[in-house]
């Protein structure tokens, strides 16, 4: 309690111990010590809150302005001078073929890694919804990549995929089949971070969609049945549309994450040859050897500002629509 | 979707009087013995040995020599299955280190931000207070806000404040948890109020209510915020990578890293699987155990 007192700042609270109210609450309190009262409560919710709140203020939202701020400058990282140069990082970003590439490879990789990871997720609700024997056993197991490392996850498929000693080339090599140079050339590399992307979260899609799935009403489905609906009927017309809350919310969850994924891409294609995404970009114009903070901070800013406005545009024109149509 | 579509329509036994608690195959996928093999099992098997394999690989190789591994004709399980990686590995960067200070990390930090999260949900749930709600909009709007948007900013801030290679360095900017808060804040909600306010009126504080009845009867849903917050900082990588550059500050992901740069040679992958295993099947042990909590945990608000 005394640490939590220090950090009050209305007035110097009294000296006694919170825990041990000093009113007895059978009589009826004047106004006066109600009061104290409500003091005391804001107080101890300020002290309960502050710290909390304060580590977000510091490190979650400050660098938002922070970033904007830097966006402006050209700026050396380590470097005690910066020029302020106004929207010039913007203007270099958009004028070099560079935004063009990163844009691309952003819109590429998401767009294949969320539509991957739901619709996969998705069958692989549809057949964990049956009564299997296992089927705890098999959500939970493919689950789990969710949960682990990037790192370690990157490491373990840069050792399947290796072209020369990999287990898939071997593969590949005895059915006679040409070994893809997954570390050479861009588009390959990209596919390849793909696929490991997939393979690490369906299992996020998957579980969420079958909950979904177990809570579909069952009478709507003997309906459907008794009024002669096939199952793909059954599925587009009465599943699917109740999924859709599920559906809108497993998007914009995927998506964001998928914008902002770090892990796979840093370890398996350090360099970023073909899979430089905005969010990869930003980490190289800053830490990968430029040290140029500003452009770096200009790439983040972007970044948040497709964040925001998908954000916005998903709350705003998706969620009306998606409830049982 | 083909399992949809492949189902037969015609024989399936008068569904409508089968019932079970649950909506599945009888409704929605067919009921043969061969559609539920090919709908069901198949598939169900073919996912599970997807997510298996690759692990065991990983495993089956980090005990494999490194000349088993070079080999273009592939050696399926380990000759003379050795500790020769785990040892090499430990030569290259020093693991023990790494991962002393991944535990370090991640029971500090997770254990910090545990307890914010305890008392911003206890306060947010039962204490009185104005503006209360705005103060809850404000923080939950921090869910919203991607965090790898915050990486220069958060380096430029601990960097000056001589934070690079600290311990607090790589723990601090992760400290404040918008998750955890909203989380519990959901589940204190839930609680029943009366036996709160009867406590109160006993004359129970807060302290008290907090630390004998709250927390107690919570314990699933902070066990719950407790292993994902755990398992996030074991797998944080991209801060701790910009903030160390020492390896007697580096956590388990960033070492691995290091250890992929000096070791880039193919014969290198023992070693680094046997990295991969000391990342990987810690996690792996403590969500074979507890996955109803973490799964339950990592999709929170997905299903109202």
């Amino acid at each position: 309690m005394a640490t939590i007192e220090v950090g009050l700042r209305e007035r110097p609270a009294t000296p006694a111990p919170a825990a041990t109210p000093t009113t007895p609450h059978v009589r009826p309190p004047n106004r006066r010590q109600r009061s104290r009262r409500a003091r005391r409560e804001a107080a101890l919710f300020l002290a309960l809150i502050l710290p909390n709140a304060a580590l977000i203020a510091v490190f979650v939202y400050r660098p938002l302005i922070m970033n904007a701020y830097y966006s402006l400058l050209n700026w050396t990282l380590g470097s005690d001078t910066a020029t302020f140069i106004g929207l010039g990082n913007y203007v270099e970003f958009f004028t070099s073929h560079e935004a063009a590439q990163v844009l691309g490879t952003t819109l590429v990789f998401t767009l294949a890694t969320v539509g991957g990871s739901m619709l996969i997720g998705l069958v692989m609700a549809v057949v964990l919804n049956r009564r299997l024997v296992g089927r705890g056993v098999a959500r939970a197991t493919v689950f789990a990549p969710y949960v682990l490392s990037g790192v370690g996850v990157g490491l373990v498929w840069s050792f399947i995929f290796d072209p020369t000693i990999g287990v898939l080339s071997g593969i590949l090599r005895g059915l006679h089949l040409p070994v893809p140079q997954w570390f050479l050339e861009p588009p390959l590399s990209l596919t390849m971070v793909i696929i490991v992307y997939i393979w690490k979260n369906l299992g996020y899609c998957a579980v969420i969609y079958l909950a979904a799935l177990q809570s579909v009403p069952r009478d709507l489905l003997e309906a459907a049945a008794l009024d002669g609906a096939s199952r793909l009927r059954t599925f587009w017309s009465v599943i699917w549309p109740l999924l859709s809350p599920t559906t809108f919310f497993v998007l914009l969850t995927t998506m964001l994450s998928s914008l902002q994924s770090f892990d796979l891409i840093r370890i398996m294609t350090p360099l970023g040859q073909g899979t430089t995404t905005l969010m990869y970009d930003s980490y190289l114009q800053a830490f990968g050897g430029y040290n140029r903070a500003g452009y770096s901070a200009t790439i983040s800013t972007i970044l948040l500002m497709i964040l925001l406005v998908m954000t916005a545009f998903q709350m705003r024109f998706l969620e009306r629509r998606v409830h049982y149509a | 979707m083909s399992l949809l579509t492949s189902a037969s329509t015609k024989h399936r036994p008068a569904r409508h009087r089968r019932h079970s608690d649950q909506a599945d195959e009888s409704v929605v996928g067919p009921t043969s013995t061969a559609g539920k093999v090919l709908g069901g099992y198949l598939p169900m098997i073919l996912a599970t040995l997807v997510v298996v394999l690759p692990l065991l690989w990983m495993v089956l190789g980090s005990f494999k020599q490194a000349g088993e591994v070079v080999s273009r004709t592939i050696a399926w399980l380990p000759h003379h299955p050795s500790w020769e990686a785990y040892v090499r590995a430990s030569h290259q960067v020093n693991f023990p280190r790494l991962f002393l200070n991944s535990v370090l990390v991640t029971v500090v930090g997770a254990g910090i931000k545990l307890v914010l999260a305890v008392t911003s949900a206890y306060a947010l749930v039962f204490v009185r207070f104005p503006l209360k709600r705005v103060i809850f909009v404000a923080m939950l709007a921090a869910l919203m806000v991607p965090p790898q948007v915050s990486l220069l900013p958060n380096y430029v801030l601990i960097a000056g404040m001589g934070g690079v290679n600290t311990y607090w360095g790589i723990i601090l900017p992760g400290l404040g948890t918008a998750f955890g808060t909203f989380l519990l804040r959901q589940h204190f909600l839930a609680l029943p109020r009366e036996v709160l306010e009867a406590a109160e009126v006993d004359g129970a504080g807060h302290m008290s209510r907090l630390l004998r009845m709250v927390v107690p009867i919570s314990t699933p849903a902070i066990a719950t915020v407790a292993l994902v917050t755990i398992v996030d900082e074991w797998n944080s990588y991209i801060w701790p990578l910009v903030i160390t550059n020492d390896d007697s500050r580096m956590t388990l992901p960033v070492g691995l890293t290091l250890l992929k740069n000096i070791e880039g040679d193919p014969s290198s992958y023992p070693v680094l699987m046997a990295g991969a295993v000391l990342v990987i099947v810690p996690v792996l042990v403590v969500f074979l155990f507890l996955q109803r909590y973490i799964v339950a945990g990592l999709t929170q608000g997905a299903v109202k």
